[in-house]
């Protein structure tokens, strides 16, 4: 139930965003993130944006585990 | 990151956990999403015999009480009402009924993607209120609380929401005090957290020393977590830990709790197979009361009789695992399901049932 899928942000227009998910291009609320732009990847949940994802901590934490795959 | 592949990498993990874990432990997730993906992954199978893996009440639809169904299926069934629901709740039974039964006998009931479509359907049907069935944890209810901040802007009068939101750390501690409960950590649930971060589980750590580790839901986000509670425990430093970053900062979404906030206030609810919960449950504010289904449409029901046998309410604890319920895989089935941990794909039962049906009598 609390399933949510990432989408890319391709326009955004007031409380509406449009946004790309795998291809498929969808309106979706974004009332609950309303720091969100234009190339923002959302995590969407019944229609709504309910968090905006960073991809950069994503990646930080490969890194680290890396690190500590060195140190074996 | 240096390993080619997940596969790979999972496998590098797993090395890991075998060669860390020094102590037999107990971890339930919370979630449903979680329930489906480690029985999804064959994870059970391949873990140290001292890592055990526990469903809890995780998932929203399975622990609806059967006696708030029979009061939604009853305002279902009256003249000028649409109700508007996410499909998982179709045939989830009541004592009596499913929303899916009393469908096919004529009662309004509309199967919805999002609460914006309830608002869709209650611009369109001006003539009938459109009553949308409010199910679900910290993920869903700021967007339930978002369409009805859309209802108040728009002044619809035909729009409510019954609610039957529920929260998760109050059933965590539940969890916690119940001496038939034996666990030594959670996985935290990825979405419920990228909504609340991590403040409210801090009790988890701070008051019952256990750790907490909120997961991502790819095998390799789960087979992380586990490791970081091996490593709380090997260190001694119970913690809440976040492993799925990418989605979860500590601070959660501090605009959708404000919209929760804003819309509802905590109950005292009624958890299948658990009891009454104080506190763990969430009303429309008095101030929103003509958006409350239950004020706006009082029913007054005779109690229905809660169903012989079923074991869900121990299953949903981790006292008893799927298979331990002499309904599983015989009268209760996926196809006729007889409690609501079968009805639901991210129930325990149905993904037991689902995945690991071979494996009956064998787990660890």
């Amino acid at each position: 139930m609390c399933l949510a899928i990432p989408a890319k942000i391709i326009k955004i227009d007031g409380f509406i965003a449009e946004v790309d998910i795998e291809g498929n291009i969808k309106e979706v609320n974004i009332t609950l993130t309303p720091e969100a732009k234009v190339g923002d990847y959302l995590l969407l949940h019944a229609g709504y944006a309910i968090q905006i994802l960073d991809e950069k901590s994503a990646n930080e934490i490969f890194e680290a585990w890396d690190d500590v795959y060195e140190a074996f | 990151m240096k390993h080619s592949n997940k596969k790979e990498y999972a496998r590098y993990l797993l090395e890991r956990l075998y060669q860390e874990i020094d102590r037999p432990l107990t971890v339930m997730e919370v979630c449903g999403t979680h329930t489906v993906a480690i029985a999804k992954s064959g994870l059970r199978d391949l873990l140290p015999e001292k890592m055990r893996l526990l469903s809890g009440p995780g998932c929203p639809v399975c622990v609806t009480d059967d006696c708030d169904l029979d009061y939604v299926m009853a305002l279902a069934r009256q003249e000028g009402i649409i109700l508007a629901t996410f499909g998982d709740m179709m045939r989830v039974p009541g004592t009596a009924s499913s929303l899916l039964q009393e469908k096919s006998r004529g009662a309004e009931v509309r199967v919805v993607y999002s609460p914006a479509d309830a608002l869709k359907l209650a611009t369109e049907n001006r003539e009938s209120q459109v009553v949308f069935l409010g199910v679900g944890f910290e993920t869903t209810t700021p967007v339930v609380a978002a369409a009805l901040d859309q209802a108040v802007q728009m002044e619809l009068k035909n729009f409510s929401v019954f609610s039957l939101h529920k929260l998760v750390p109050p059933i965590m501690r539940v969890l916690l005090d119940d001496p038939q409960v034996k666990i030594d950590a959670f996985l935290n649930p990825g979405h419920v957290c990228a909504i609340l971060g991590t403040e409210p589980f801090q009790f988890i750590a701070k008051d019952y020393g256990k750790p907490c580790v909120v997961a991502g839901f790819e095998t390799t986000d789960i087979l992380e977590a586990l490791l970081l509670i091996v490593r709380q425990y090997r260190e001694q430093s119970p913690a809440v830990d976040i492993q799925y970053k990418r989605a979860v900062r500590p601070e959660g979404n501090p605009v959708a709790v404000g919209f929760i906030e804003k819309y509802f206030s905590p109950i005292t609810a009624r958890w299948r197979g658990i009891g009454e919960v104080p506190g763990s449950g969430l009303e429309l504010r008095e101030e929103f009361a003509q958006y409350d289904a239950r004020k706006r449409f009082p029913i007054t029901l005779e109690p229905g009789k809660s169903r012989k046998g079923c074991a869900c309410g121990e299953v949903l604890k981790g006292i008893k695992l799927p298979y331990d319920c002499p309904l599983f895989g015989k009268s209760c089935t996926p196809a006729k399901p007889v409690g609501p941990c079968m009805v639901s794909t991210e129930g325990s039962c149905a993904a037991y049932f689902r995945y690991r049906r071979q494996k009956a009598g064998v787990d660890h």
